[in-house]
């Protein structure tokens, strides 16, 4: 059968050869997980068990059950100082990949060019090109992983019709601060941008508050903000996040949502909502300790001479690769001494020379892998 | 950086070398040694203990949780009462608790018999006890913050996006 040319277009995801070769070996550390070495907090999977007890298995409105999108509101207005009206600017959705993955078929056309900061997450450009737009990669490495206005200039960004982006950022654990947004939002308006913000990471950052680029002047009618519940309150398994945008892009998102997905899964929607009403204790404790390994991580790596960029926001670093090649370090590293960490280069050229190690991980675990990966250095 | 940061990391893991200590807390080693010894000092930390599942060991260890009633005079106070029973080395925890009972006093003993026995032969006949109830411990699951199931292996994916 003949696949189509779209799909053709797209390569297999570069994560999917280290994730093979993981696999096949026996005592792997992994420091190549994306996702919380945590569970969801227990009062979110409690409520998430009596609501199947109670035989809540219906779908739920399309767009979500209204209570959880009056929490998300009064949530992200708390936090974030972002007003969304839960009737008509917030939509639930089946993780934060269908959100982007919706929004970006309900806002861009065919031929649309959408520029994504490099290194990015592996999902967005392929997502744009099932959008039949072009993906426009913005190199960051010169500019310690944000963006800049310079960077996007260089790009050829000004005649881009949108910008997709991931801050904090996976895969380098770079943040965006409200200092360093401006002038993008600054960019974004001069240049008439649709700005997609995955803000998926927002609850972990580490010294800095987080800053929504739709609390910008001008920014909210031209911004779809994504969130979710899959890294803060470690709910990645239960699927569910939410975007918040202008009605005319909710209804748009909607339309393409309630002919797929039809609605977000009513389990985990219930465990959201008790998340996001009493579970704030446990992701501070979460974001403590998350913190401390951080910390411990860019220590090691210091001390084994590693350039290592500071990262302060997800729970990823961006070490250079010793050597320069990402690719033959992080597979020897594998293989020789049992540590699974990614490559750069899977999230784009300019990941090139780096390695994406993840600290959510037990603290033993990764004492245990950054000995092996001394060893493997020296 | 605050002490109270380095009590939550030793509440986790007592044995945390200081080197992984001032590596979580972005510290030098040295201020580390020193606000430990400065803490231990004051008395702030009392000491240091595994937390064991008894269960995992061939010996026979038995644990009870013991209401205690009292009666005060005017001579005797609860501190009193709480000190000469601390001092036996059987009792591992004392409290005075509000409700129904004065003490909650957990005992530690190779045998059911020892502890009863222990419970008759010394707690008993001190003159101010008016009442024990003893609960032997069936099962632990819990113990200090730490769960004893082994239920937590990580089955994530090794590599993900």
């Amino acid at each position: 059968m003949k696949v189509s040319d779209r799909v053709e277009e797209v390569p297999p995801s570069g994560i999917r050869k280290f994730f093979e070769l993981a696999e096949e070996m026996d005592d792997v550390i992994s420091l190549g997980v994306g996702e919380p070495d945590f569970s969801a907090p227990w009062a979110a999977r409690e409520a998430a068990i009596a609501s199947l007890e109670q035989g809540k298995t219906s779908y739920t409105a399309n767009r979500g059950r209204k209570d959880l999108r009056e929490e998300i509101s009064a949530h992200v207005a708390e936090r974030y100082g972002l007003e969304y009206d839960p009737d008509d600017e917030i939509i639930v959705t089946t993780g934060v990949s269908e959100g982007v993955d919706v929004a970006l078929r309900a806002l861009i056309d065919p031929g649309d060019v959408v520029a994504v900061p490099q290194p990015s997450y592996v999902s967005y450009e392929p997502g744009i090109t099932f959008a039949g737009g072009e993906p426009l990669p913005v190199p960051t490495s010169d500019d310690e992983f944000k963006l800049t206005v310079e960077g996007l200039e260089r790009a050829g960004a000004a005649d881009a019709d949108a910008l997709l982006y991931c801050y904090p950022n996976n895969p380098t654990g770079a943040i965006m601060t409200e200092d360093d947004l401006r002038p993008v939002a600054a960019f974004a308006r001069e240049h008439d941008l649709t700005v997609f913000a995955d803000e998926i990471y927002s609850e972990l950052t580490y010294g800095h508050e987080h800053t929504s680029i739709a609390t910008l002047p001008g920014m909210r009618e031209r911004t779809v903000v994504f969130n979710g519940f899959s890294k803060a309150f470690a709910m990645t398994g239960l699927r569910l996040g939410y975007a918040l945008a202008p009605p005319e892009a909710v209804a748009g998102m909607n339309r393409i949502h309630q002919y797929s997905m039809l609605s977000a899964p009513t389990t985990a929607q219930y465990a959201a909502i008790e998340a996001l009403r009493n579970c704030e204790e446990e992701v501070a404790e979460m974001i403590g300790q998350y913190d401390r390994r951080r910390q411990f991580v860019l220590s090691r790596f210091d001390e084994m001479g590693i350039d290592c960029f500071e990262a302060e926001g997800a729970f990823y670093v961006f070490p250079e690769a010793p050597g320069g090649d990402d690719e033959a370090f992080a597979e020897a590293l594998l293989q020789e001494h049992g540590v699974a960490v990614v490559p750069g280069s899977v999230f784009g050229e300019d990941g090139e020379g780096h390695l994406r190690v993840s600290y959510a991980t037990g603290l033993d675990d990764l004492r245990e892998a950054m000995d092996r990966i001394e060893t493997f250095v020296e | 950086m605050s002490k109270r940061e380095l009590l939550d990391l030793l509440l986790e893991n007592a044995r945390y070398s200081t080197a992984d200590l001032a590596r979580m807390t972005d510290l030098d080693e040295d201020e580390v040694v020193a606000t430990v010894e400065a803490l231990e000092s004051e008395g702030v930390i009392k000491g240091y203990q595994a937390v064991v599942d008894w269960n995992k060991v061939a010996e026979e260890r038995v644990r009870a949780s013991v209401e205690l009633n009292v009666t005060l005079d005017r001579e005797t106070s609860y501190g009193d009462i709480a000190e000469r029973l601390a001092k036996f080395p059987q009792v591992t925890t004392l409290r005075l608790v509000s409700g129904d009972y004065d003490f909650e006093m957990e005992v530690e003993g190779e045998s059911m018999q020892e502890v009863s026995k222990f419970i008759s032969d010394k707690v008993a006949p001190v003159p101010e006890i008016t009442q024990t109830v003893t609960h032997y411990v069936m099962d632990t699951y819990k113990d200090r913050g730490l769960q004893m199931s082994d239920g937590d292996d990580d089955d994530r994916l090794s590599v993900s996006p």
